[in-house]
């Protein structure tokens, strides 16, 4: 069984809540807000104020620069406000806020349910699309598609990973994509393949997830150089760097150095589907599925939401938060982000909505470092997570960026496993962040 | 006998053979240096706080002693007395500089703040902030893990569990500024220190709208500007929502803190105005039985300065 | 809202490991070993244990509620277990007072002194041990002979080793399966081999240690008495034989396996471990061949203790996407 060279935890996946539920369309929302950053990047610039009419579909945020995405209305109706407004972590961000009137679709999107399997775009004409739908990273990196299929000069993509890992416990939502929306990911892969002039995708898929595997085996059976690989339950399996050195043996160099150095680009499977919806029927990156689940969760599902569709009602159509101490995600437990502003909206990032209640939600106290070592065994970037630690907790940068911090994914692994329940993962993010800064400090001085 | 004299013998030779060795070697490497600097090193407070802009009181005292004019070089720690007399040490120029204490602008105490959520991550400032808003409604606030007291070195500054703020002792506090650069969420600012620890400032830096921040917090500055209105000396301006008094124009004449509708201008070692300030003229000549409490006499004598 | 919110970075859930199962863990790993020993010497054993546990637990509550005024974390089981590796390293009849005096030397000099738990450069339970070897050399290597039926009784009075030491070993007529199951002569912990290494599959199926350190040590001075006994031995039975008592005798196996792998006191990365492996079996070979103890292993480990920083220093994990 394959799987990546160093470290990795296993953490019981909970998928179980969420898994046999079918994808259903939640009811559209009637007001929608949504954020001009919600990718990586420069946040995009409205294109609407307030008082516009906007159809579903519409562009209302155009992206600021290349490292950037466009926003389109997931919903007709009336601009109510284009503010700052808090998002799930109560700090505030520009959003556009959308009152709902019906919901009538920009005349050039297909909404046919036909799958449309031809292509014979060039493959500058296919980025532009992904751009034009303002299609990102739905794995939760929210990086900008058409950006990673833009491949630098002087390299050369040489194999195409889809990423159907799905490592974070709890979520379902890449789970049940593929399982039901296989046909158009599959298409969604061959367009891509002739975006990047690739021979070879793979599509990694995780064996806890059986079914999945054997009907993406079943369905890429008369495709050309398309293989589905099974890889070992571990997480993080689906980091980006874990999956490509899982599938093809390759290690991405450390920063900069990017997954295109060893001609590898990943893509998500739910980010497939959405190239193959913006290629093939002109339709923005304006819905997605999103896992609402969690131990006490009345009724777990996958819903189809669009954008800018506030939490709350997806955590009411799950049966409500149960009473009591609660910790609402955005994500998985392992990455995903505590959330204290449930009005805030899906965004293109938002796989799912976790939910830990009682004991769960809160974390252990932390007592003194035993030197157990089993960060360091854990870490998949082989890194010292103990040491890098310390010395952020301390502000001793420099030698945390000698350290390496900076290859640090940020996986959580070694909180995860430290014995000693300190908060590991907190303070080398800190020491990361600040390292960032200190290097993109010394490169503008530089300039 | 004999093994005692050759032990003896050889200890010696190797004795003298090190040393002269050693004295070969420290004339080689010897380092010239200014012994001054080591005098001026011993007068500084040897914290070690970085308050002058140097990595240490080393640096520093090598700065004081190589440069001509060092009206650009200040301990802050020290203060002006010491300064003086490192500067009449080495033959030079006093730098002059205004005392000043670091201010925690932030009025949220738990009871006017009441939390929202709580936080259970690494106990740290740096930490909550580059997460999410903070524990209350207030995205702008104190967020009480005291970051600025572990980088305070002059055990000057604390964290009050019963405000859940943090607190500065102005008597120790040397105006290195280290929590000013340790708080994330810049609230804390060095302003121009006054006799018997007096201050007037605005306690909150929360850029929200006036309805946000009431929501948030009953201590907020909802920028409504009416200090800035009765202000005489043009030192306090509103911007971004809220007000900001500027230390060196404010001449503590407390207007604006009566005209305050949230009580968000916060007043240290002062009485409060009369709440009428126009019956003022009338009692002239009782004025002197007023006195009784020692602040309201440093007040007069302040005022007759003036 | 009757919702109380929690927050916190990620990540959100915990593994099952904390600090006091860990250590409950390696305490079960050692119970059939104590097993094995009171079979072998009777009630004693479990006197000499309960008193060195006792009395390492209530100084590291004493140290902590009056000298240091911290957190207690007596409830972490690591004081306790300082005591149960203190006693396996004692030889029984040895007086009350003298594992009193030992376990205070693990506890206050060995660990609370260095900041307690994690901290502690060398392994407090060795630390009392040599401590007491040195102190009281007399009553720290006076063994009583095991109530065994079938003792061998060529040992008597003295460990294997030192019977080696002596030149009094006949390699070719060695009770090789009597030492495995804890025939012979030795400190309370260090005789039941087999239990021992039954313990050391517990603590790998637990993932409580890895299989770098024993297995370096080990290997280590197996390699080294075969290479030594190849120049003093004419038959390789003979030299088979001699590798295999060193590996039996004197708590190499305790050693290697327990302490050796003291988490605070062994390196980070695992060729970081090997390397402190291999040191720990060199060095106790050389001690146990040309040095005038006859067993070495308490201080192979306490050298290679010192040495841990070095090691953690210079030995670090090959970094992710560099090709060497």
């Amino acid at each position: 069984m394959k799987t990546f060279p160093i470290g990795g935890i296993h953490p019981s996946d909970n998928k179980q809540w969420s898994k046999g539920s079918a994808i259903e369309v939640m009811a559209l929302p009637d007001v929608v807000t949504i954020p001009l950053g919600q990718h990586i990047g420069a946040p995009a610039v409205a294109k609407v104020a307030k008082g516009d009419k906007v159809l579903t579909g519409q562009l209302i945020g155009e992206a600021a620069s290349f490292m950037s995405a466009n926003i389109h209305s997931p919903i007709s109706g009336t601009v109510t406000a284009v503010d700052m407004q808090p998002n799930g972590q109560g700090l505030r961000q520009m959003m556009i806020t959308i009152k709902r009137e019906g919901d009538e679709w920009m005349e050039s999107i297909d909404r046919s349910e036909e799958l449309v399997k031809e292509c014979s775009l060039e493959p500058q004409e296919i980025i532009e699309r992904i751009k034009a739908a303002g299609i990102v990273g739905m794995g939760g990196a929210t990086f900008p598609t058409h950006v990673k299929l833009s491949v630098p000069p002087g390299k050369k993509a040489e194999v195409l990973i889809i990423n159907g890992v799905e490592c974070e416990p709890y979520l379902t939502s890449d789970y049940r994509t593929m399982l039901e929306y296989g046909e158009r990911m599959v298409v969604g892969v061959k367009i891509l393949k002739r975006a990047l002039g690739v021979e070879k995708a793979y599509i990694g898929v995780e064996n806890n997830k059986p079914d999945a595997i054997a009907h993406l085996k079943e369905l890429v059976a008369d495709e050309q150089g398309i293989e589905v690989v099974a890889l070992k339950t571990q997480y993080p399996q689906g980091g980006e760097k874990q999956l490509i050195a899982a599938v093809t043996g390759r290690e991405v160099p450390p920063p900069p150095g990017l997954p295109i150095d060893v001609g590898a680009v990943v893509c998500n499977a739910s980010t497939t589907v959405a190239v193959y919806d913006a290629v093939q029927k002109n339709k923005p990156l304006i819905e997605r599925v999103v896992t609402v689940t969690g131990k006490q969760v009345a009724s777990p599902k996958n819903m189809l939401t669009r954008m800018g569709t506030p939490i709350t009602a997806l955590v009411e159509v799950a049966g409500g938060l149960p009473e009591g101490d609660v910790k609402v995600l955005n994500g998985g437990p392992m990455m995903g982000r505590a959330m204290v502003n449930l009005a805030s909206p899906v965004t293109k990032g938002c796989s799912g909505i976790t939910i830990l209640s009682g004991a769960e939600a809160s974390r252990s106290a932390a007592s003194a470092c035993i030197k157990c070592a089993k960060c360091v065994s854990v870490c998949p970037m082989a890194l010292e997570p103990y040491y890098l630690s310390k010395l952020s907790r301390k502000g001793a940068w420099d030698v945390v960026e000698a350290h390496n911090i900076t290859d640090c994914i940020e996986c959580g692994s070694c909180q995860y496993t430290c014995p000693a329940s300190l908060p590991l993962l907190d303070y080398i993010r800190l020491g990361k962040q600040t390292v960032m800064g200190r290097i993109r400090a010394r490169a503008a001085a530089k300039k | 006998m004999n093994v005692l004299l050759f032990t003896v013998l050889t200890l010696c030779v190797l004795g003298v053979l090190a040393a002269v060795v050693l004295y070969f070697v420290a004339q080689k490497f010897k380092v010239e240096e200014d012994p001054r600097i080591d005098e001026v090193e011993k007068m500084l407070p040897c914290a070690n706080c970085g308050g002058c802009g140097f990595a240490g009181c080393r640096s520093m005292a090598e700065a004081l002693v190589k440069k001509d004019d060092i009206s650009a070089l200040y301990c802050p720690a020290a203060g002006a007395e010491v300064m003086k007399c490192i500067a009449d040490f080495l033959g030079k120029a006093a730098p002059v500089k205004e005392a000043r204490v670091a201010t925690v602008r932030c009025g949220g105490t738990c009871e006017k703040r009441p939390r929202t959520n709580s936080f259970d991550g690494a106990k740290s400032c740096a930490v909550a902030a580059s997460l999410y808003a903070g524990e209350t409604g207030c995205s702008y606030g104190c967020l009480g893990y005291g970051d600025c007291v572990t980088a305070c070195k002059f055990d000057a500054i604390h964290i009050n569990p019963e405000t859940g703020l943090a607190e500065v002792d102005a008597e120790k506090c040397t105006s290195c500024g280290a929590c000013v650069t340790a708080c994330p969420k810049g609230i804390i600012e060095l302003r121009k220190k006054w006799p018997k620890q007096r201050a007037i400032f605005v306690s909150c830096v929360s850029k929200d709208k006036g309805a946000v921040v009431m929501k948030a917090c009953k201590a907020g500055c909802i920028g409504c500007g009416k200090c800035a209105k009765v202000c005489e000396f043009g030192a306090i301006t509103v911007e971004n929502n809220v007000a900001y008094i500027d230390s060196d124009k404010c001449r503590l004449c407390r207007k604006c803190v009566n005209e305050c509708p949230t009580g968000s201008i916060t007043m240290i070692g002062l009485a409060p105005l009369p709440k009428e300030p126009k019956v003022a003229p009338a009692p002239k000549a009782e004025a002197p039985k007023v006195e009784v409490t020692p602040t309201a006499k440093a007040e007069s004598v302040e005022n007759e300065k003036k | 809202m009757a919702n109380k919110f929690f927050v916190s970075p990620s990540p959100h859930i915990h593994g099952e490991q904390t600090t006091q199962k860990i250590m409950a863990d390696v305490i079960i790993a050692l119970l059939p070993a104590l097993c094995v020993s009171i079979a072998v010497y009777g009630w004693g054993v479990a006197l000499l244990t309960a008193i060195a546990v006792a009395s390492c637990v209530l100084f590291e509550y004493l140290i902590q509620k009056f000298v240091i005024k911290g957190p207690l974390t007596v409830c972490n089981l690591s004081a306790a277990l300082t005591g149960l590796l203190l006693a396996f390293n004692l030889p029984l009849g040895l007086p009350w007072w003298i594992v009193v005096i030992g376990s205070f030397v693990a506890i206050a000099v060995g660990k609370m002194t260095f900041g307690g738990l994690g901290k502690n450069p060398f392994n407090p339970a060795l630390v009392g041990r040599v401590f007491l070897l040195i102190a009281y050399p007399a009553q720290m290597t006076s063994f009583p002979a095991p109530k065994f039926e079938g003792f061998v009784d060529s040992f008597s009075g003295a460990t294997a080793l030192s019977a080696a030491k002596g030149g009094m070993v006949d390699f070719g007529a060695i009770d090789m399966f009597g030492m495995f199951n804890g025939a012979m002569a030795g400190s309370v912990g260090e005789i039941a081999t087999l239990a021992l290494l039954l313990g050391f599959g517990y603590l790998l199926w637990r993932k409580v240690i890895t299989w770098h350190i024993p297995v370096a040590v080990l290997g280590t001075m197996a390699v080294f008495a075969a290479i030594y006994g190849a120049f003093s031995f004419d038959t390789p039975h003979l030299v088979l034989n001699f590798s295999a008592f060193h590996l039996l005798a004197g708590g190499a196996v305790l050693g290697a396996v327990y302490m050796a792998t003291d988490y605070a006191t062994s390196p980070m990365t695992t060729r970081g471990m090997v390397i402190y492996g291999i040191g720990i079996g060199a060095i106790t070979m050389c001690i146990r061949l040309w040095g005038s103890y006859p067993e070495g292993m308490s201080f192979a480990i306490l050298i290679m203790n010192s040495v841990v920083p070095l090691i953690n220093k210079y030995v670090k994990p090959k970094r992710f996407g560099v090709k060497k």
